[in-house]
Formats: C-alpha cells, structure tokens, sequence
C-alpha cells in the first residue's frame, strides 16, 4: 500500500488560512489502513482544526467526508454536490488522490495534508516499512523475494558491499543489509545459483526517469 | 479568574472506575461536583476523537480512568488506552492546549478513596491551569455579566 503521513499541523493551518468552510476529504484506501487519512483520522484532523480556528476566534466550518478511493474518478464525483458550499478541499489521501481530485474539480483549490512516504506494509498495527521502489522491473525472482533497490541503501544490484557488517547496513545499525537477507535467503532455497549471475546495469527508463508512466489494459478501452 | 469552575469530563472504564465512582458514594466522599462522569464497557473504547470531542464541546479537563494495568477485564484495553491518551496531548498540544489537561489514571473498583482523590487532585490541577483557550472567551462574557 501507498503510505503517508501526516503534515504538520501549522502547515495544514497555513495552507487553509482565509477559507470559511472547508471540506476534509478521507480515502477509504492505503490511508485508511496506514491510519493516517480514512475516517477516523478525517474527524480526529477536523475537531483539532475548528479548535484551533476557534481559539483564535475565527470559527471554520468543515464538511467531514470520506469516498472509498480518491484516485478514481468514480467516487470522487460523488462529493460533487457537496462541492459548493465548501471553499477549498483538503485531501488526507496519498499524493495521487490529491491530483484526482483536483483534475477533476478544477474551480476548487484540493490541499494535501499528507505527505505521502513510500510504498510498503505493515509489520505490525502501527508500524510500516517500505518495501518497493516502483521502478517498474521487478528482480524479485533473482533475489528471493527480497527488493535490493528499495531495501539497500544503495540500490546495488550486485551486492553486499563493503559497508555491510554483521547483517546490518552502515547507515543504521537497526536497517538490515538487504543483500544480506536475500543471501541468506537465497541460501536456505538452495537458490545460490541466482545470486551466480551477474545483473546488468539497471534500465532506470521503466523508474520515474522515463517521465510520468501509465498502465493501459487494451481490453477495457472504449 | 476566581469563579471560575472547570469542566471536567471523566471517560470511566465500567470495571473499575465506574464501580470505584459508586464506591465513593456510598461511602459518603465527598469530590468536586464539576466531574462528569462517562461510562465506557473498558478503556478500551477510548479513541483520540472521543477525546478531542470532549474538548471541542467545551470541557476543561478530560481523564480516563481505567483499571489497574494487568487487571483489565478485557485483558489489555487499559493498556490500548495509555498510548491513545499519550498520543491524544499531542493532538491538544498541537491546537494550543496544555497537555496537563488530558490524564490517565488507573484503580480498581474497590478503590473508592482514591476516585474521590484523583477527582480533587485533577479539580485543583485544571482550576490553577484556568478555563481551556477554547473557553476563554464564554468565561470572560458570564464574568461581565
């Protein structure tokens, strides 16, 4: 799942000072199960920003709704009868919900209150860790299911390097050396015959470096 | 500044303190009557937004009383509870709030004393603290009038 967190409160402030009534937008999606922008989070932001505006005595009205998902036009357009009344829209979805929604009601301001982190999973209620780069070509099956783009540091695809002491990566004593766990891993699969061959250098074009991508399934087009 | 009488919202664990509450009562105690008391099935149920909406709806001072920890008739909801509140004076922080306006406390439902102790000493704690930001301006109207 995409994972975000939440920005600072003074920010958000920042980003709604002058509007009388907005509309705090959840999404039913990651977020809400990274605990930082489904429903319960759309009310816990809400009650603390009509506090704080109403301590400095200027009272903010807010609509409190959350849609199943914010990057898919289908439930976004169904806030649109709401959309008058409000003047701006602040979006606890990840940074796409924030562009869905915005490309589709172009008259409204759609703020972000999240920053959104990466893309991973949960260890434990709570806790989330990244575990995948998008970068669009997948080495998993050469290093046993384990990314060395996004859990080494350094990305390398031949790895470990030199920085790498007792399992663990120099740039933390708690991050795991990610060539370490595919070795081992490798290892106990009697797989070493994939860690043998050497990967070439990576193709970064299918990675952000191609320019913004897309996914287009032919069969559904109409 | 002296009239002033604080609202005081206390989130009771139905297992413990609700019962401690009762204790308190019959055993004659006496404690400020600014308490308001909720009764909660365990602590549990606590929730930040439970918590924030209480200070939004004009309390002063908000506490959850829970049991004592390893003593929860739910097995851990006392302990669920602890790091909401924590997380929860964060929140409040954040508006502009003293974080010392938001407490957990724990006691079991035999401890009727300690209810009406927790109720004074949170009373005087909010009443030298003063009316929450939120209040500010209906105390100083009432005091006007």
């Amino acid at each position: 799942m995409v994972i975000g967190e939440r920005k600072p409160f003074d920010e958000i402030m920042k980003m709604i000072e002058g509007h009388n009534k907005i509309m705090v937008l959840g999404c039913g999606g990651c977020v809400t199960v990274c605990l930082t922008g489904g429903h319960d989070e759309v009310k816990v932001l809400s009650s603390q920003i009509r506090m704080a505006r109403e301590k400095d005595g200027k009272p903010l009205e807010i609509i409190e709704k959350t849609i199943e998902r914010q990057c898919d036009p289908e439930y976004i357009e169904g806030i649109q009868p709401l959309l008058p009344e409000v003047d701006a829209i602040l979006s606890m979805a990840c940074g796409a919900g924030v562009n869905f929604v915005a490309e589709t009601y172009l008259g409204k301001p759609v703020y972000p209150a999240l920053n959104t982190t990466f893309v991973g999973g949960s260890k434990k209620e709570g806790y989330y860790v990244e575990r995948c780069q998008t970068c669009g070509d997948c080495k998993l099956y050469y290093t046993a299911g384990i990314c060395p783009i996004a859990r080494c540091s350094k990305s390398l695809l031949n790895g470990p390097c030199g920085g790498s002491t007792k399992g663990k990566c120099e740039i933390d004593p708690e991050v795991d050396c990610a060539w370490q766990l595919i070795i081992d891993r490798l290892n106990s699969l009697d797989q070493m015959d994939r860690y043998e061959e050497f990967m070439a250098v990576n193709d970064w074009r299918t990675n952000r470096d191609g320019g913004p991508r897309k996914m287009i399934r032919e069969d559904f087009q109409r | 500044m002296s009239e002033f009488e604080p609202i005081i919202v206390a989130f009771c664990c139905h297992y413990c303190a609700y019962g401690a509450a009762d204790l308190a009562g019959s055993m004659r105690l006496e404690y400020p009557p600014n308490i308001r008391v909720i009764r909660l099935p365990c602590t549990g149920k606590v929730t930040p937004i439970y918590l924030l909406r209480a200070f939004e709806k004009g309390a002063d001072g908000v506490y959850v009383a829970g049991c004592l920890e390893g003593d929860c008739h739910f097995i851990h909801g006392n302990l669920v509870a602890k790091p909401r509140v924590n997380y929860t004076k964060k929140l409040i922080q954040e508006v502009g709030l003293e974080p010392e306006r938001l407490e957990m406390f724990n006691m079991s439902a035999a401890m009727g004393p300690r209810f009406a102790e927790v109720a004074r000493e949170f009373y005087e704690r909010i009443k030298t603290l003063g009316p929450s930001p939120l209040n500010k301006k209906v105390h100083v109207t009432s005091a006007a009038a």
